[in-house]
């Protein structure tokens, strides 16, 4: 999963600072494997080289100083690309597309476009095994109807989270 | 390339009731693709298929097919439309209980009048061809469900029609069946240029398709029409 996006998406509700940033991920999206501020820091300094974010306030404290990260154009651009690709399906896309999901939808962007989108990869994805399928020897069928139920497993995920959209846009909004 | 659609659904709304079954649903088929229609249960997509048919007419819209509207056309030419034109695969298979496989498949070319030995001749050709023949003797009750299936196919394509209508086709077998019938309607289909409309929401069936249609709450969405 991206970290670095999925900050430039944290950071577009509004500036934080990097340690709000790691809570709000560490809540949002990694609950059993927390960030390492190391990792927040290196990602921040990283998308300030890039452009995508900026220092919106510096604040004296008893420590060091601390900065508050805001969202540039670019990095809202970013943030926009990156929901807008399709995921290349593998079997621990789950993570990734749940994040894809509440960011959409905590970004105001719309869920069931992306959902779609995945969708329409996944089938892609689908078909392509399928005529491998077709022309292959027992072997080939196995290993594909392998990844195609795999596959499956995922589009009947996506449909469920279709299917319940409205009910998660009233918990990650509340 | 830029050729016309084979069968086109424009903004067809319809209703049961005070259920609203379409919303200003859209789809176009061209000749010889095959287009999965999907969606969760209760989303329309059968509704479409019946209506694209011409088994059900739409409240409002239009179903056009090689360019002529379906509902302007009088019961008679719409019903030898459906026979002509149209095969249709249902999710049981639908076979008539007190004849043979033989004669089930022959059914739709003596009902276009076509003789019996001819018939009958054709309808043998077909079975071979979806790997049933063996049950050619039977009546429908002494065949097992994939059987049944295949049998089916081999009716809806028996008169070479240009459009086939599955419904949920693989519905009722398990995976092997299911998957065997699928590659025999569509390897069929596809030797003899016939469009398939799939009603389906298993994915794995879908992904027979050259594409999909997506139906939720009545509406298509994205993807209705072709490249």
């Amino acid at each position: 999963m991206s970290i670095g996006q999925t900050i430039l998406g944290l950071l577009e509700a509004g500036p934080r600072h990097g340690y709000d940033l790691k809570r709000a991920y560490d809540e949002r999206f990694s609950h059993s494997r927390p960030l390492h501020f190391g990792q927040v820091y290196a990602t921040l300094s990283r998308l300030l080289k890039n452009g995508l974010v900026e220092i919106d306030a510096v604040e004296p404290g008893e420590g060091p100083e601390r900065k508050r990260y805001a969202i540039t154009t670019a990095g809202v651009t970013d943030v926009q690309q990156w929901l807008s690709q399709p995921e290349r399906p593998d079997l621990y896309l789950q993570n990734t597309l749940y994040t894809k999901v509440v960011l959409a939808l905590l970004t105001g962007r719309s869920a069931t476009d992306l959902l779609d989108i995945q969708r329409a990869e996944h089938l892609r994805m689908m078909r392509e095994l399928t005529r491998r399928k077709a022309g292959g020897d027992l072997a080939d069928q196995l290993i594909c109807d392998h990844a195609l139920f795999h596959l499956e497993a995922d589009l009947r995920w996506l449909e469920l989270t279709a299917a319940r959209l409205d009910d998660l846009v009233s918990e990650v909004t509340a | 390339m830029t050729s016309e659609p084979l069968l086109v659904a424009d903004q067809l709304t319809k209703s049961f009731g005070p259920t609203t079954a379409l919303e200003r649903a859209s789809v176009q088929i061209m000749a010889g693709e095959v287009v999965a229609v999907m969606g969760p249960s209760g989303s329309g997509k059968s509704t479409l298929l019946h209506c694209l048919a011409g088994i059900v007419a739409p409240d409002s819209g239009q179903v056009r097919y090689q360019g002529r509207d379906i509902g302007a056309m009088s019961d008679t030419a719409r019903s030898a439309l459906r026979r002509g034109e149209f095969g249709f695969v249902f999710q049981f298979g639908q076979l008539v209980p007190e004849l043979t496989c033989l004669e089930n498949v022959a059914l739709p070319l003596r009902l276009n009048r076509l003789g019996r030995r001819a018939a009958e001749r054709r309808a043998a050709e077909w079975l071979a061809r979806l790997e049933v023949s063996e049950v050619a003797g039977k009546r429908p009750g002494e065949i097992s469900g994939g059987q049944g299936q295949r049998v089916a196919v081999a009716r809806a394509l028996v008169t070479a029609p240009k459009v086939i209508f599955a419904d949920e086709p693989t519905g009722a077998l398990d995976s092997l069946n299911g998957e065997r019938v699928m590659r025999l309607l569509t390897d069929a289909a596809r030797q003899t240029g016939a469009a398939v409309v799939l009603v389906t929401h298993e994915a794995r069936v879908a992904a027979y398709s050259d594409r999909e249609v997506v139906v939720r709450d009545g509406r298509t969405r994205g993807m209705e029409l072709a490249a």
